[in-house]
């Protein structure tokens, strides 16, 4: 049996993007672990619905030639929060988002697109 | 705990650009100046705090280097919150009677071997992909919340830089000095927005060191007294991915705690050390530890209200800003606040009696809060 983290990667890289919730809390969580933070409660998986909102955002300029590029947390609708990128010209605070799966260096990556 | 025990030594070395110099060579060379002026003994040593940047057992190269036994060794790796922790947990163990002199240092070559930010530290896996700059973007994606909810503005970020030049320009030790304005900063190159470059900090060479023991002891050594009135820790997230509000820290806990140990308020705080490393970090700080209210931080620091002159001194050495940040400032934050109390600062405000010295580690992760008072406050 494999820890929470490669549990999820496996379901990436299947295209699905799960989450966990607390059984006893119904409090969903990221990233993945054994056990529901704050209590040590067990935990089930769901899938997630994918949709989300941008919460903040940071445009990186690189040394030229290097395009800019921006990262940006997204709450997602069930309440957890992470780290990502939005495939669009611009991402603002407040942007309603959906999940999407890419490939990028071999393995699957979770990105946003405008919902 | 309250006034237990004292800091009774504090120095600094190689301050800005110290060529030819290992971290563990300056730590060391600022924890023996320390010492000295405390009156003490490299022998006395018998606690040994330290956070390197290079040395994951710093702790244990420290206390060989100086020839040293200690009976306990700390090397705590919360960032910037490294050195207030240490006195944290220094003050319990001397009052415990664990030991009987601490030493806590600190050094840095990283302007000298490179002059990049010498950390160890990276985006956990969960971030990585996504290319944030390491710790900058975590800080951008907390100042760009700011502006959003309370509409602070980067000439509010930029007031912040232009003070702590004012107050390096009056000190002899800072390493960035003359004139700054609000408009250089703002068309400074952005680096992560809306973080640019005159709103990092320093990339320095440093190396500072204090001595602590029970206050008892320290009123017949070589130094004013300063004792530790308050000193608190708080740790909410590693990855700023994790912040419930990004725009809340863990000082709002620290500062508390510190605050209620040490019988203070915010009001009754003479002068502020805060770990600047981006000009946003200030004005949290100075909301989450109680200066002013959630959101009015940025209008706070404008007029030069933390400047030179200013209602509230904030980092009168320069701060990270201006004056050095040699990877982790908590320590130099911590020494400016001494010299304060003892009325031995470059920039000597008038009349303290009460100063608070805060510290910041990772991606506005670990915090840590230390009250500092003189003799009467006792």
């Amino acid at each position: 049996m494999s820890g929470a983290e490669a549990v999820w990667r496996a379901a990436l890289a299947e295209g699905r993007f799960l989450l966990q919730r607390g059984v006893a809390s119904g409090r969903a969580f990221f990233p993945p672990r054994g056990f529901e933070p704050g209590t040590g409660g067990d935990v089930e998986w769901f899938e997630a619905s994918g949709l989300g909102e941008v919460y903040s955002v940071t445009v990186i300029y690189p040394k030229p030639p290097a395009q800019a590029y921006a990262a940006v947390l997204v709450t997602l609708a069930e309440g957890p929060r992470l780290m990502s990128r939005v495939v669009a010209e611009e991402a603002v605070i407040g942007m309603k988002v959906r999940a999407r799966i890419l490939e990028e260096d071999g393995a699957a990556l979770l990105v946003f697109e405008p919902a | 705990m309250r006034g237990a025990t004292a800091i009774a030594g504090a120095a600094t070395f190689g301050v800005g650009r110290c060529p030819g110099w290992s971290a563990l060579e300056m730590a060391a060379e600022a924890g023996r100046l320390a010492v000295a002026e405390a009156g003490l003994r490299l022998d006395d040593v018998d606690g040994v705090f330290i956070c390197l940047p290079d040395d994951l057992f710093a702790g244990l190269s420290l206390a060989e280097y100086l020839g040293v036994r200690p009976r306990f060794t700390d090397n705590n790796r919360t960032g910037g919150a490294s050195f207030m922790s240490h006195v944290v947990t220094a003050a319990a163990m001397l009052a415990a009677g664990q030991i009987d002199v601490a030493l806590i240092a600190h050094g840095s070559n990283q302007l000298s071997g490179g002059g990049r930010l010498s950390t160890p530290a990276k985006s956990n896996q969960w971030e990585a992909p996504y290319r944030p700059l390491y710790p900058l973007s975590s800080y951008a994606l907390a100042a760009a919340r700011h502006m959003f909810e309370f509409g602070t503005t980067r000439a509010q970020m930029a007031a912040v830089a232009v003070q702590a030049r004012a107050w390096a320009n009056g000190n002899p030790e800072a390493f960035a000095k003359g004139d700054l304005s609000i408009e250089e900063c703002l068309a400074s190159r952005m680096i992560s927005s809306p973080i640019s470059v005159r709103d990092c900090c320093l990339v320095t060479d440093g190396a500072a060191a204090i001595v602590m023991t029970r206050t008892e002891r320290a009123r017949d050594l070589a130094q004013p007294l300063v004792p530790v009135l308050g000193a608190a820790a708080a740790t909410w997230w590693n990855a700023i991915s994790q912040a419930p509000d990004i725009t809340t820290t863990a000082a709002l806990e620290s500062g508390a705690r510190a605050y209620a140990m040490a019988g203070v308020k915010a009001k009754d705080v003479d002068v502020v050390q805060v770990y600047d490393a981006f000009t946003i970090n200030t004005i949290l700080f100075l909301e989450d530890l109680g200066f002013c209210g959630k959101g009015e931080g940025g209008a706070f620091v404008e007029g030069g209200r933390i400047g030179p002159g200013g209602a509230l001194p904030v980092n009168t050495n320069g701060g990270g800003l201006s004056c050095c940040h040699p990877g982790m400032n908590g320590l130099m934050a911590i020494v400016e606040a001494v010299r304060q109390v003892r009325g031995a600062a470059a920039n000597q405000i008038g009349g303290v009696e009460v100063a608070l010295a805060h510290g910041n580690g990772g991606t506005l992760s670990a915090q840590a809060t230390v009250i500092l008072g003189s003799a009467a406050t006792l």
